[in-house]
């Protein structure tokens, strides 16, 4: 089996290549958050295929957590971007 | 007290899931965190006003299987576009979405955006309306046939 | 003989899925502006986590890791139009107007005609 595991580890790298092309590529700055957050669900993908390709599963605890900060990270960039603090309160933004 | 209970037994559920040790000390451990994050959610009164566990019903599984399909099928869709970048016709459209619950209109947003070839792009509380950026012609009329608003009010479940 | 066929199944989700993880990879390249790209990074940000995911369950058979698994497949599968909305809600607020936008009524009335 892991011929196959290895040709999909491959894939998801060369996605996650053209991810990050068009992360530093831009031209906006929203562009670059969908290119990372695309990055980020491959890189919970890849720990999962890891974790089988190596036989040790305890590396799946890492992917589930990975799984969590990326969508915590990509809100907390776009609040920063948007308000440009992080402690900002809602109702205060919109004026 | 209900939802203390449910929460409770959730909780319980997902670390005996993610767990696989199960000794006394393991377990009291816990237990004790169990308690802790019901205590937490206690104090930050969020308890009860969004997080009915009473949406959690039968009806729920049989609309993801539902949902998957149609995502399996938005993906071939986009993926012939992708393969065909003329294909492309990006558009804004506003679709009816009279749902009963607020739980239900977020369910309805969310779905669109989780079906590639459409994604939300605004939903106001009331208004009765979503509004959606759509990427292809066939997009639009998957939303406005409103089969997936059908399927959300079914899902809400009858009046009680 | 069953452990055939569930190899197989496992290649085909797993194969599967890393093809259209390409091709959403491909569409944020290529596409024109950031509201098509965020319909490609939906495909790499879906069908790719359903597909490698099944294929990987069917791997590992009944255990502790299945459940780890559902629960990733759970919780992209959650949060992912989540973080989608919150990244157009901004662009919008930012002022990007997306292709098309002009006024959609029209564009109805002339494809219906």
């Amino acid at each position: 089996m892991s011929p196959i595991l290895l040709a999909t580890i491959l894939a998801i790298f060369t996605t996650m290549a053209l991810a990050l092309w068009r992360a530093l590529k831009g031209p906006t700055v929203y562009d670059t958050i969908v290119a990372v957050n695309a990055f980020g669900t491959k890189t919970v993908l890849l720990i999962a295929l890891i974790t089988l390709f190596t036989g040790n599963h305890d590396l799946i605890d890492v992917a589930l957590v990975y799984a969590l900060i990326n969508f915590i990270a990509v809100i907390a960039v776009l609040k920063l971007i948007d308000r440009h603090d992080l402690a900002a309160a809602e109702d205060l933004a919109d004026d | 007290m209900r939802y203390f209970i449910a929460l409770a037994t959730v909780l319980a559920l997902l670390w005996l899931g993610l767990s696989g040790v199960y000794k006394p000390l393991i377990l009291i451990l816990g237990a004790a965190s169990v308690a802790l994050v019901v205590w937490i959610t206690e104090r930050m009164e969020v308890l009860g006003a969004e997080h009915d566990p009473g949406t959690l019903s039968w009806r729920l599984p049989v609309y993801w299987t539902w949902l998957i399909g149609e995502i399996i099928l938005a993906n071939l869709m986009v993926a012939r576009a992708v393969i065909n970048p003329k294909r492309i016709k990006p558009s804004v459209i506003k679709v009816p979405a009279t749902t009963r619950t607020r739980v239900g209109l977020v369910t309805y947003g969310n779905s669109i955006t989780l079906t590639p070839g459409t994604i939300t792009t605004e939903l106001t509380d009331g208004s009765g309306e979503i509004q959606a950026h759509a990427l292809l012609d066939e997009a639009v009329d998957g939303l406005r046939n409103g089969d997936m608003l059908k399927r959300v009010q079914w899902l809400e479940g009858p009046n009680q | 003989m069953i452990d055939i066929v569930i190899h197989v199944l496992s290649a085909g989700l797993l194969l599967t899925g890393a093809a259209f993880a390409l091709v959403g990879g491909v569409g944020l390249v290529r596409f024109p502006d950031l509201y098509t790209r965020l319909h490609a990074g939906g495909i790499t940000d879906t069908i790719a986590p359903l597909l490698i995911i099944a294929g990987l369950i069917l791997q590992a058979g009944v255990s502790i890791l299945t459940i780890k698994l559902l629960l990733i497949l759970l919780f992209l599968l959650f949060t992912t139009p989540t973080a989608s909305h919150a990244t157009v809600r901004a662009a919008i607020a930012a002022g990007i107007k997306p292709q098309g936008s002009e006024d959609p009524t029209k564009e109805r009335a002339s494809s219906n005609t």
